[in-house]
This record gives C-alpha cells, structure tokens and sequence, in this order.
C-alpha cells in the first residue's frame, strides 16, 4: 500500500470517521445549512448555535458521507466552539489552503494544529472537496445561506 | 482491415487478441497494471476505432451533405453507411429510422421535447421505474414542470427487479408514455421490456427503452421488441464520446416535429416559411459529429466481429466470478441480485464508504466508480448512500477481478 494512502488515512482520521464528535442535530441552533456534494452524493447539514456575544456556543452536524469528510466535519465542531464568526473564516480559508496545497507548509495555530491530519487530501485533488465540504458548508450557516454545494 | 479479432486466434474467446486491441490496456495506473472496470460509466476504444477516427481526419475529412466534391462524398458515405450499420445492429425497419444525436441523454431529451411536449397534455401521464438513470427522469420532471403531466414511478423489489404487478396497476387510460431502462447502471437487472412494451402497448402508450448499458451486452431487435424509441450512446459501446443514437419508429418520428432548428434540417427556408427536411436528417441540425458517427460504426464493426452472444457468454462467466470472489470477502453486501442482470456488480463495505474504497484500490490500479451513479432515487430505495461498482466490458478478464478482490485487503487493512 503507498505512503500517500497511510498518510491521507491516518489513525485519528479514521478514528473520527467511525466515531464522529458532535454528531446529531440541535434544536437550539440559530443557523444551520446544508451541504451537498453533488459529484459523490454527500451530504450533511452543519449547526451552529451563537451565543449572546455573537460567538459559536455550540456546533454540531448531521450527514453521510465518507472517512474524510466525517472526519473533517467532527475536527471541525470541536474546534469552533468559543470562536467569532470572523475566526471561523479565517479558519476556513488557512484550512482551504492547506487542502489544496497552496498552503503548503502552513503555518497552523498550536490550537488547530490537528487539523493537519487531514492535509493528506493534497495528494488526492478528487478527495479535497470531501474535506472541504463541512467548512464549505459552515460558511454557509454563518451568512445565513440554507444550502450549498461544491459544484 | 481486419475487424475480426475472434477468428484470428483460437475459436473460443480470445481474450489475449481482444485485449491488445485495446492499446488503454497496456499502461499502468500508480505503477499498477490498470484493471480496468469502470465500462458502465464510458468504455475504452480498440484501435480499430482510433484508426477509424483518424482515418477521417487524415484522408477523407469534410462537411457531409454538403461537398460537390470526392472527399465529401466519400465521407457522407461512410457516415451515411454508419446509420445503415446501426439499422442493422439492432434490426430496425428502416435506415432513416437512426437519429445520431450526442448521447443517449440527448436522445431521451429530443423524445421528451419533440413527442412528450407536443403531444402529451395535462393529466396524461408517464411510467418510469425506480431504477432509471437521471437521464430517463429529469427530462420526464421538466415536461410534468411545463406541461402538467403525471410522473409515475413503478417500484422495484430488494433484488432490484422491476415489481410486474406493480408496474400494470400505474398502466391505465390516461399513460401515455412508458419510459424505462432496458438494463440498470447501478444494479446490472435486466428488465423484461418486451413484456412491458406489450403491456404498455396494450394501454395505448408509446413506449421508449433507455439501451445505453443493454447494447452492449444483449443483442437488441427493435422490431420484435415492439419498442417505440429505443436509446443509446456511442461511448458505451466502445466508440467515441459525443455520437448518440435514438431509434424510433417511422411513423412516430414522422409525426413528431423538429427539435432543434438550423441547417441540415430543412427543404427550404424562406423568412415567410421554412419546410423540413425528412427523416432522419429532420432531427439532425447543424454540423453533426462526424469522425465520431464514422468512429461509432467501426465499434459497431468490431462488436460483431466478435459477435455479442460471445461477448454476452464471457461476460456471464466473469459476472458469476466476480460476485463469487466479492460475497465471499466478509463485511461486503452486493447490491442488486435480481436473476437476470448482466456485466454490472455493486457493493458496499459495511466497514467503509465507497469514495474511500475507491480512492484506495486506485492505488492499486483498479478503477472502479463509486458514489450514486446518476441514480439518487434508486440509492434511496436501495437504502444505500452510494456503492461501489464494478463493470465488467468485453475486455476483462478474471485477473482484473482478481486485481479487486486483492485491492479490497487494503481496504480492510485500514479499516477493517
């Protein structure tokens, strides 16, 4: 099996796409959207619940789709909560770049320095929309569109 | 040129002939020997196909219909002779009963436009099966969109045969049109559509067979089918991209009225009244796909060189294999077990999805296609997300099902 395989799935990759954090839905959120993958059939619908501040109280999603894209949008939950919509996109657009290699190298912050995990896709341009798809789709929550797609 | 590659070699199938003619055959994917099984999506082109193509570029290109010149004559014919290839490909009445259009998407649609939107009315409805491909139901949803019409969907069972019973309880009065798949992309069923099209008959409806994976493995006769419109595309059966074909009977095709406008289609144009030409050329405007028509013929050629029943029996034979070698990999469930289907085997892993299946067997060579097929409601019934499918075309052999059962252990090593 080739080192790029056992790079873009490794253990903690894995491990979040059989036990995915965060995985339900919330009847509390005050945005939610849905994102579609129209190449693979891929959805999910991400929550995100804002707190008085303006910030992300809690963050959830409910979807199908493969190890990637459920293992982007567990890491991606975990890591939203406490942050501004501002940093949250930003925290997209560093992640985009990382996926698809302009980023290469990039520098992380030591908070989300685990989403390199996932910087695997690079090597695999068919999978980066799989690990894009959450955040695409988070974006979408945050300026109130009820639906995506990466098409 | 020789077109016969089974006669050249010993007198059964001879796989190892038939595989050099498929120069695709003979790279590598990752450093792999390519196992190519992904025919239900596009097929690979022999080299009498590619020679074909060339041929005309090199030797005799130039506008057909057109040319008060050799070159276009000989050239118009060969493309004349191609819909004259196909008539007999699948025994229609009559050579001006072959449309060429780009696709069996395009074909479905020039139905849609030129039969369902003039003569179909509010109320009248249409019969389709779960397991279409998107291309025999969009067209179907815009016409009910812009004209009323009913859609009906017979359903199919856990197998993923068509539900007979079923089917006869949507027939009435009111359907008009039956639009079904001679064979599913997804699951490999093959439907009794002579059954259907005597029962749809019987009602009174026309009846239109989407062929684009049956022409391939199941020697097609309109005639005795019965059928109204039969479809399919050039690329699935080994010819070029961009050529379709919709076969439909004379007097349908006659009454029904030009889908596109332009050039091609006419008798005469003034700007007061413009006539149309006759069948076929009605429905063919524009500069058609010329090299690929030509290209399309020489598939056709090549297909009946080594004859479909043959091709049919060896398919049959890796069919069996394969489901055997994958049902016995724990954790894999096949999708689709109907009695009757052909040269199609899907699955899913219970210990992961099909995108990553795919992605890892690439690694290995084997080229697979996952995801829904164009067809979402049918993973809907199915109750699937998406599977994996492997499709077997005239060219495998028991090693490119040997190469995917080997390439399924990396899977389990990962994730299993």
């Amino acid at each position: 099996m080739s080192d790029e395989l056992r790079e873009l799935y490794q253990e903690v990759i894995l491990e979040h796409g059989k036990n995915p954090r965060n995985f339900h839905a919330s009847d509390a959120a005050t945005k939610e959207a849905r994102g579609n993958n129209p190449l693979c059939g891929d959805q999910l619908v991400v929550y995100l619940t804002l707190d008085d501040g303006g910030n992300v109280a809690d963050a959830s999603f409910l979807g199908k789709g493969c190890a990637i894209s459920m293992a982007s949008a567990s890491m991606m939950t975990e890591i939203l909560k406490g942050r501004s919509p501002n940093e949250a996109k930003s925290l997209f657009d560093t992640f985009h770049e990382m996926c698809t290699g302009e980023g290469e190298g990039i520098d992380l912050p030591e908070d989300v320095e685990k989403l390199r995990v996932l910087s695997g896709v690079r090597e695999f341009p068919t999978r980066v929309k799989c690990a894009t798809l959450p955040w695409h789709t988070m974006v979408a929550a945050l300026n109130d569109e009820e639906e995506i797609s990466t098409e | 040129m020789s077109r016969n590659p089974a006669t050249s070699g010993a007198p059964a199938y001879d796989i190892d002939a038939i595989r050099a003619d498929f120069p695709i055959l003979s790279r590598t994917m990752h450093d792999k020997p390519l196992a190519f099984l992904d025919s239900a999506a596009s097929a690979q082109k022999p080299r009498q196909v590619i020679d074909a193509v060339r041929d005309v570029y090199e030797r005799e290109y130039a506008n057909v219909h057109r040319g008060l010149y050799q070159i276009s004559e000989a050239v118009t014919a060969r493309y004349e002779g191609t819909r004259e290839t196909i008539r007999q490909f699948i025994n229609a009445a009559h050579t001006h009963e072959i449309i060429f259009t780009r696709n069996g998407t395009e074909s479905i649609n020039l139905v849609a436009y030129g039969f369902g939107r003039h003569f179909l009315d509010e109320g009248d409805e249409v019969i389709i099966t779960e397991l279409e491909h998107h291309a025999n139901i969009v067209p179907w949803q815009m016409l009910r969109d812009e004209k009323g019409i009913v859609l009906k969907v017979a359903p199919v069972s856990d197998d993923g045969e068509l539900i007979m019973s079923a089917f006869e309880e949507l027939l009435g009065p009111k359907t008009k049109l039956v639009a079904v798949a001679h064979m599913s992309n997804v699951l490999g069923t093959v439907l009794p559509v002579e059954e259907i099209t005597r029962k749809a008959h019987a009602v009174g409806a026309k009846v239109l067979l989407d062929g684009c994976q049956s022409v391939t493995h199941i020697p097609v006769d309109v005639q005795a089918l019965g059928c109204d419109f039969y479809v399919f595309s050039g690329h699935k059966l080994y010819g070029p991209s961009g050529i379709g074909v919709l076969y439909g009977r004379e007097e349908v095709l006659n009454a029904m009225p030009p889908f596109m406008g332009g050039g091609d289609m006419i008798s005469s144009v003034t700007f007061e009244k413009t006539t149309w030409a006759k069948l076929p050329h009605k429905f063919e405007a524009g500069t058609p796909a010329i090299a690929q028509a030509i290209g399309l013929g020489a598939a056709i050629d090549y297909v009946n060189g080594i004859g479909l029943d043959a091709i049919a029996t060896h398919e049959a034979d890796l069919l069996n294999y394969a489901t055997q070698k994958l049902a016995s990999i724990d954790g894999l469930r096949i999708i689709g077990t109907a009695p009757n289907k052909a040269s199609v085997v899907s699955f899913m892993l219970d210990f992961a999805h099909p995108h990553d299946v795919a992605t890892i067997i690439d690694r290995a060579g084997v080229a697979v296609r996952a995801g829904h097929h164009c067809a979402q409601p049918l993973m809907d019934r199915m109750d699937v997300p998406a599977t994996v499918r492997a499709s077997i075309g005239l060219y495998n052999d028991r090693s490119d099902i040997d190469a995917l059962v080997a390439a399924l252990g990396d899977v389990q090593e990962l994730f299993g």
